[in-house]
C-alpha cells in the first residue's frame, strides 16, 4: 500500500464507494439477465408444448 | 457481412452479443484493472493535490461516462424515432441505469476529491452541480419507462424526453456556470481533466477510461438482451392471456 | 381557438377548477420560510428574490396536471385531436390558459409577498419583471411534462421530477436578474438568457407536446 498520508481516507473512501457502485450494477445486471433467460425459456417452452 | 442495421433484429443482435461479450468482458476486466492498479500503486503524488491525484483514475473516466451514456441514449432515441427498431429502444433503456451510476460515482469521487480543498462535503461548484442535475434528467427518464405498460408508447415518451431533455441538460450547463460565476467566486475549484495531466499519469488515466468504455459497452450488450427478452415474454403472456 | 381558450379560462375559474389554490400555497410557502429560516431580516432581504421565485414556480407546478387530466378523463382530449385545428396550437392554446390562470397571478401577487420577506426596494421592478419574462416559460415546460404523464394515475409526482430539472434554466436566470438587480450589478445578461428560454419553448416545445400527446392519444 503506498503511503497515502492525510489523504488515505479519502482515496480509501472514493476507491471503495465506487468499485462497490460498479461491482452492484454487474450483479443486479447479471442476476435480472439470467432470471429473464430462465423465465423466457419456461413461457416458450409451455407455449410450444401447448400450441 | 451485411450493413449494420441487421443487428436491429432482435435475435441477431442476442446471437451477435453472446459472441462478443465474454471479449468484451474479458478487456474491460484487464483494462479497468490494469488502469486502477497502474494508477492506484505505481504513479506518485501530486505536487498540489497529494494522493488525492489518485482519484482521478475513477473520477474522470465516470464523468466521461456519464455524458457519453446519455449521448448514446440520444442516437439510439433517435434511431427508434426515425427508423422503429426496437432494439434500439430497449438499448437505451438499458443504457440509463449504467450512466446514472456513473454520475454517482462522478459526483461521490468529485466529492470526495473536493473536500480536503474545500473544507466542505459538497460546494455548488459548476461542473459538480451539471453532474448532480444530468443525475436527475437521468432518474426521470428511468421513471418514465417504469410508470408506462405499453411498450412501443414507453418508447415514443421516453425518447422524446431524451431529446427534449438533452436540450435542456445543455441549457442548464450554460445557466449553472453563470450562476456560479458571479458574485461568489470562492468555489471554483480547478480539477482540470486534461488540461495539466503530466505523462506520468495521463497513461493509466487512459488505461482506466478505456475500461470504463469497455464496462459500458458489455453492460449495455447484457441489459439490452434483457429488455429484449423482457420485451419478448410480455409479448408471449399477452398473446397466451387473449387465446 | 379563441373559443378553446375561452373555454379553458372559464374551466379553471368556476368553482373546483383550483383558480386559488396556486395563489394560497404561494402564500403559504413564502409565510413558512421565515419559520423555517428564522425571522432575521437580513437573511430573509438576502434570499427573498430566490424564495419568491421557488414559490412561484412550486404553485406552477401543482397546477400542471389540470391543464390535461380533466380533458383526458372525459375524452374531451380525444375531440380535440380531431379538430381541423392542429395539436400544437392546442397545447399551446393550453399553456396560454395555464399561464393567465396560474402564472400572471403569481407574478400579481408577488410584490405583496415580497414584503414580507423584507424584499429590498430595487427588487421589486426587476423581481416581476422576471417572473413575467419567465412564468410562460413554467406553463409551457410545465404543459409538456402533463403531456407526458397525461395517462397515468398517480402521475404527480413522476409529473415533478421530470419537470423541476427542465425548470432550473428558467430558475436560476429569473432568480439572478432579481439578485443583480438589487445588487446594482448589470442584470441584462440573465434577462436575456431568460427571455431566450422563453421564446424559445414557447416556439418549439409544443411541437414535442404535440408528438407526446398524439401518441398517448393512440
Amino acid at each position: 500500500m503506498p503511503d497515502l498520508g492525510k489523504y488515505a481516507q479519502a482515496v480509501l473512501a472514493s476507491y471503495a464507494v465506487s468499485i462497490a457502485l460498479i461491482i452492484a450494477l454487474l450483479v443486479v445486471s447479471i442476476l435480472r439477465a439470467r432470471k429473464m433467460k430462465a423465465q423466457l425459456n419456461e413461457v416458450e417452452g409451455r407455449i410450444k408444448s401447448n400450441g | 457481412m451485411g450493413s449494420i442495421w441487421e443487428y436491429a433484429n432482435p435475435k441477431k443482435f442476442i446471437a451477435t452479443t453472446d459472441r462478443l461479450l465474454p471479449w468484451v468482458s474479458g478487456l474491460a476486466l484487464l483494462a479497468l484493472v490494469g488502469g486502477l492498479v497502474w494508477g492506484f500503486f505505481f504513479t506518485p503524488d501530486d505536487y498540489k493535490q497529494g494522493s488525492t491525484v489518485k482519484i482521478i483514475y475513477l473520477h474522470v473516466p465516470s464523468a466521461l461516462m456519464a455524458i457519453n451514456a446519455w449521448m448514446m441514449m440520444l442516437v439510439a432515441s433517435l434511431i427508434w424515432i426515425v427508423r422503429r427498431h426496437h432494439v434500439s429502444a430497449l438499448a437505451a433503456r438499458a443504457a440509463a441505469p449504467i450512466g446514472a451510476t456513473m454520475t454517482l460515482i462522478a459526483l461521490i469521487t468529485g466529492a470526495i476529491w473536493g473536500q480536503p480543498m474545500w473544507g466542505t462535503w459538497w460546494e455548488w461548484d459548476p461542473r459538480l452541480t451539471s453532474f448532480l442535475i444530468l443525475f436527475l434528467f437521468y432518474l426521470g427518464y428511468m421513471a418514465l419507462w417504469s410508470a408506462i405498460e405499453n411498450d412501443d408508447t414507453a418508447a415514443d415518451l421516453t425518447s422524446i424526453l431524451c431529446l427534449v431533455g438533452s436540450v435542456f441538460a445543455l441549457l442548464s450547463r450554460y445557466a449553472v456556470n453563470f450562476w456560479n460565476q458571479g458574485l461568489h467566486q470562492g468555489a471554483s475549484l480547478s480539477m482540470d481533466k486534461e488540461e495539466n495531466v503530466a505523462d506520468v499519469f495521463y497513461y493509466p488515466l487512459l488505461l482506466s477510461i478505456a475500461g470504463f468504455i469497455l464496462l459500458f459497452i458489455a453492460l449495455v450488450f447484457l441489459r439490452t438482451q434483457t429488455e429484449i427478452r423482457a420485451r419478448r415474454m410480455r409479448a408471449l403472456l399477452a398473446r397466451e392471456r387473449m387465446s | 381557438m379563441i373559443a378553446l381558450l375561452i373555454r379553458d379560462l372559464r374551466l379553471a375559474v368556476r368553482a373546483g377548477g383550483g383558480f386559488g389554490l396556486g395563489l394560497a400555497f404561494f402564500l403559504i410557502v413564502v409565510v413558512l420560510v421565515p419559520f423555517g429560516v428564522g425571522p432575521e431580516s437580513g437573511l430573509l432581504s438576502t434570499i427573498a428574490p430566490g424564495i419568491l421565485w421557488l414559490g412561484a414556480l412550486l404553485a406552477c407546478l401543482l397546477s400542471l396536471d389540470r391543464i390535461l387530466a380533466l380533458d383526458w378523463e372525459d375524452g374531451s382530449l380525444d375531440l380535440l385531436a380531431t379538430a381541423p385545428v392542429p395539436m400544437e396550437a392546442i397545447v399551446s392554446i393550453k399553456a396560454l390558459a395555464h399561464w393567465i390562470t396560474t402564472g400572471l397571478p403569481l407574478v400579481l401577487v408577488a410584490p405583496v409577498l415580497g414584503l414580507l420577506l423584507n424584499l429590498p426596494g430595487a427588487g421589486y421592478g426587476p423581481l416581476v419583471l422576471s417572473l413575467l419574462i419567465g412564468t410562460p416559460a413554467l406553463s409551457v415546460i410545465g404543459t409538456f411534462g402533463a403531456a407526458l404523464t397525461v395517462g397515468l394515475k398517480r402521475g404527480g409526482l413522476l409529473l415533478s421530477l421530470l419537470v423541476l430539472p427542465l425548470y432550473v434554466p428558467t430558475l436560476i436566470f429569473g432568480a439572478e436578474m432579481a439578485r443583480r438587480s438589487i445588487e446594482g450589478m448589470d442584470a441584462t445578461p440573465p434577462l436575456l438568457m431568460l427571455a431566450g428560454i422563453t421564446c424559445g419553448t414557447i416556439a418549439l416545445l409544443p411541437f414535442a407536446s404535440a408528438a407526446v400527446l398524439r401518441v398517448n392519444l393512440r
